[in-house]
């Protein structure tokens, strides 16, 4: 019995250690990215860089301002087309959950989700770069909200499921309208998951090269005209990290590392709202 | 006899093809407390339901025949004018999580867009958690959330806010079965108290429950109203055999 003991207690042991190292492997490769990147682009971070566009081959220098406001704008337009159309499609197929039209809308998302973003860049560009009859910026919006929907929808969709029905139940004996009891009463409750939606289907998207290959196409210079091809930070890395000059290789780690943080942070934002906004039913 | 507050004519309730409420006539007089008993399943939260017309909103229900509340069919009325005119309380405490006790208690306002100035809404506050014994207990901590209040607070945060709204008839389903012995005596002392100026509905499973708080009582028995009478007569002469049964604890 006692040596039978013994060996339950070692095996536990064994186990143990063998998840904590399996736990340690997998966030391992994301620190060796962060301490790499960190390395090669912390040096090219300063002032100048922040605040001045590229310079010509040659020239010492230059930064990557265009492309930071490229691509604030750029997610901050596709933001205000999908995080509005996103939001009420979750509510659809969180409170209409038998219905033929549900049933196909969430195949539909699923899908979505999983289509490569090269075919959504490809798909928007003859759909609306052809016709506008050039790249622009807007374009780009329009493929990054399509790519940020499926995200926003499921993830409202999967918070309101969890509020409790009886919530709804006392809005409507209160003698409250269905619309008033959604907003008032369903959102409000359910407003630190969608906003950890919204926030993750950015960082998701702010990284995006593909699709604005054929869309924003990229800018060398500082445009805010967003029916103008326009500059973005992956784009930017993805061009000047393949180019065959050294100065620009360099100016493609200080980017990669700028979007780097910038996902970081949104994530570490998105954890924080969704502990403080988090309602307790 | 006086004219009745609330009248119910062959109401008949469905769940797609179930028929949970059979046929049911009550005629419920103001100023008093009527209990509503039987077992498990015996269609009594779904005659409740039908008179708030919570009832509809449940997928594949339904109904039909008529209630009258004085001589008005709720049935002909938008849904919403008749939740405002009677009231319910529920069977689990459910304050609205993102609000704090005051807006919980004028939520019904609130919610509804119903601008109240700012001395009105503290009367009603004031009024309405006083008259539901909860006022002296949360007075300084009216900016707390609802839910940090223990289960039978919390039932009496949402009597208040039941009450805020002024309704003419108040429904309660099981209001104590989720609550400890001191809470359900707090409520059922609060219940004498509010039939002052209210007709009140109560469910309950218990039956000294009812026989306790109730000027009359009704029991149900596989979806049909089986007995309705005077408490004291239910409870120490019923006519029919079934309610014998079940107040003597032979079927449950």
């Amino acid at each position: 019995m006692d040596v039978r003991l013994k060996y339950r207690v070692v095996k536990s042991k064994l186990v143990q250690v063998l998840i904590i190292m399996l736990a340690f492997t997998i966030t391992l490769p994301l620190l060796l990215i962060i301490i790499y990147i960190f390395k090669e682009g912390i040096t090219e971070i300063n002032w100048a860089f922040l605040t001045q566009i590229p310079k010509p081959v040659g020239e010492a220098g230059g930064g990557i301002a265009n492309a930071l406001a490229g691509s604030l704008i750029i997610v901050f337009t596709a933001s205000v087309i999908s995080v509005p159309i996103g939001i009420m499609g979750g509510i659809y197929f969180s409170e209409n959950k038998n219905c033929w039209l549900s049933n196909w809308g969430q195949i539909s998302v699923d899908v979505l989700q999983g289509v490569p973003s090269i075919v959504v860049g490809i798909v928007i560009y003859f759909w609306i770069v052809k016709p506008l009859g050039g790249f622009s910026a807007f374009s780009g919006s329009i493929a990054l909200a399509i790519m940020m929907l499926p995200i926003i929808i499921r993830s409202t969709e999967e918070t309101l499921k969890l509020i409790p029905s009886s919530l709804k139940e006392a809005g409507f004996a209160l003698g409250i309208p269905y619309h008033r009891v959604i907003l008032k009463i369903i959102l409000p409750c359910g407003l630190s998951g969608i906003l950890s939606g919204v926030l993750l289907s950015i960082a998701r998207i702010a990284g995006e090269t593909a699709p604005l290959l054929f869309t924003a196409f990229g800018n060398p210079y500082f445009s805010t005209d967003i029916s103008k091809p326009m500059q973005s930070l992956p784009l930017l890395v993805f061009n000047y990290a393949t180019s065959p000059y050294e100065d620009w290789h360099k100016l493609a780690w200080g980017a990669a590392l700028i979007l780097l943080f910038t996902v970081l942070l949104l994530n570490i934002i998105t954890k924080l709202t969704t502990k403080k906004w988090n309602v307790q039913f | 006899m006086e004219r009745p507050v609330l009248t119910s004519k062959k109401l008949n309730a469905y769940f797609g093809s179930v028929h949970a409420v059979k046929n049911v006539n009550i005629e419920i007089s103001a100023n008093n407390i009527l209990a509503i008993m039987g077992p498990s399943g015996c269609g009594k939260t779904t005659f409740l339901r039908c008179i708030n017309r919570l009832h509809e909103l449940t997928p594949g229900a339904t109904s039909n025949g008529k209630i009258l509340l004085h001589d008005k069919n709720i049935y002909d009325m938008h849904p919403v004018f008749a939740r405002l005119k009677i009231g319910m309380v529920f069977q689990r405490p459910n304050p609205f999580p993102n609000l704090n006790i005051f807006d919980n208690v004028i939520a019904g306002y609130k919610l509804n867009g119903l601008k109240l100035n700012k001395v009105n809404k503290e009367r009603i506050v004031e009024d309405s958690l006083t008259k539901a014994a909860l006022w002296k207990e949360v007075k300084d901590s009216l900016h707390k959330k609802g839910t940090f209040l223990s289960g039978g607070q919390q039932q009496r945060l949402c009597i208040a806010r039941a009450i805020a709204m002024e309704p003419e008839v108040l429904l309660l389903d099981e209001p104590t079965s989720a609550l400890d012995p001191v809470s359900t005596a707090s409520i059922e002392e609060l219940l004498h108290e509010l039939k002052k100026n209210l007709t009140i509905i109560v469910v309950t499973h218990n039956m000294q429950q009812a026989a306790r708080i109730s000027d009359r009582t009704a029991f149900f028995y596989m979806g049909a109203l089986i007995e309705y009478d005077n408490t004291k007569n239910i409870f120490t002469s019923p006519k029919d055999t079934r309610t014998q049964n079940y107040i003597t604890g032979r079927f449950s």
